[in-house]
């Protein structure tokens, strides 16, 4: 990871890697979507509306995604003072907080015809909304940082006790007597209790995504970088 | 609501949502990278 750290080695990888990981998250996405409206059949409880589970469950994994790597790039930041961190950190906010609002907004949608409500005050509604609060937090906290010229200490401060929100979405359901339903995947056991034929076209989307976010945030960096570098020589023809 | 006009809503919002942040981002960092190249061109 140290060897990475270096701006120039970092971009060496990055400029081929953004169009790979982009394209083939794209044609993921476009095939797990297709197969998830067209192909996959209605559930037997939910009917049609079981479809959105392609685009929402894939945002929810991000939207807590986007806040586990701020919080790893934050720790590299304050530990070993890695150059890359704290731009890596600042680059996952927006499509992280993105992510969230698309989890929200396509999870109400759905609860209003499940549960016959768009919001409820529930365990993991209301973490994610609060996960939502931090990204908007941590997102302006970096941008004043980085507007008067600090190495982004504080954000990163943030984005590691931030992190403690991220067990609470995930053990809610287990916690509280929530509307929402508990755990369906279970990675670590290797089972599911989903029906293979919605369960395929969710991990491929689930995949798509990923690698599209990915994609985004090298994007996000390389631009931050091209940017820091135009500043760094500007003041030095300004001094010249 | 009928299912399938909350499952076109849902859709519709998070594709743009991606489609208008991967665009964004993309136009950010080629003009990021563009003005970055001028530069050192120019020096």
């Amino acid at each position: 990871m140290h060897v990475y750290a270096n701006p120039a080695r970092f971009l060496k990888i990055a400029r081929p890697l953004t169009p790979v990981l982009g394209w083939s998250g794209a044609a993921l996405i476009a095939g797990a979507l297709y197969v998830g409206l067209f192909v996959a059949p209605p559930e037997r409880f939910q009917g049609e509306t079981v479809r959105i589970i392609y685009l929402h469950v894939p945002a929810a994994w991000l939207g807590m995604a986007g806040w586990g790597a701020i919080a790893l790039a934050s720790l590299m930041q304050l530990v070993w003072r890695h150059p890359l961190a704290a731009v890596a950190a600042r680059s996952a906010a927006l499509p992280g907080a993105v992510f969230t609002a698309i989890c929200l907004i396509t999870g109400s949608l759905w609860g209003s015809r499940a549960w016959g409500t768009f919001w409820e005050w529930d365990g993991r509604m209301t973490s994610m909304l609060v996960l939502l609060f931090l990204y908007c937090g941590y997102i302006a906290l970096a941008g004043a940082e980085k507007e008067k010229g600090g190495e982004g200490r504080l954000a990163a401060i943030f984005g590691l006790v931030g992190a403690v929100n991220l067990p609470i979405i995930h053990y809610s359901v287990l916690w509280w007597n929530t509307l929402h339903q508990g755990q369906s995947i279970d990675f670590l056991r290797g089972t599911s209790r989903i029906d293979a034929s919605m369960l395929w076209p969710l991990l491929v989307s689930a995949l798509g995504f990923s690698l599209l976010f990915g994609a985004i945030v090298l994007m996000r960096m390389r631009a931050e970088l091209a940017r820091n570098k135009v500043e760094a020589r500007l003041k030095r023809m300004a001094s010249a | 609501m009928s299912p399938w006009t909350l499952v076109i809503a849902s859709y519709a919002i998070a594709l743009a949502g991606t489609l208008g942040l991967t665009l964004w981002s993309w136009l950010a960092m080629r003009r990021a990278e563009a003005q970055a190249e001028t530069l050192g061109r120019r020096q």
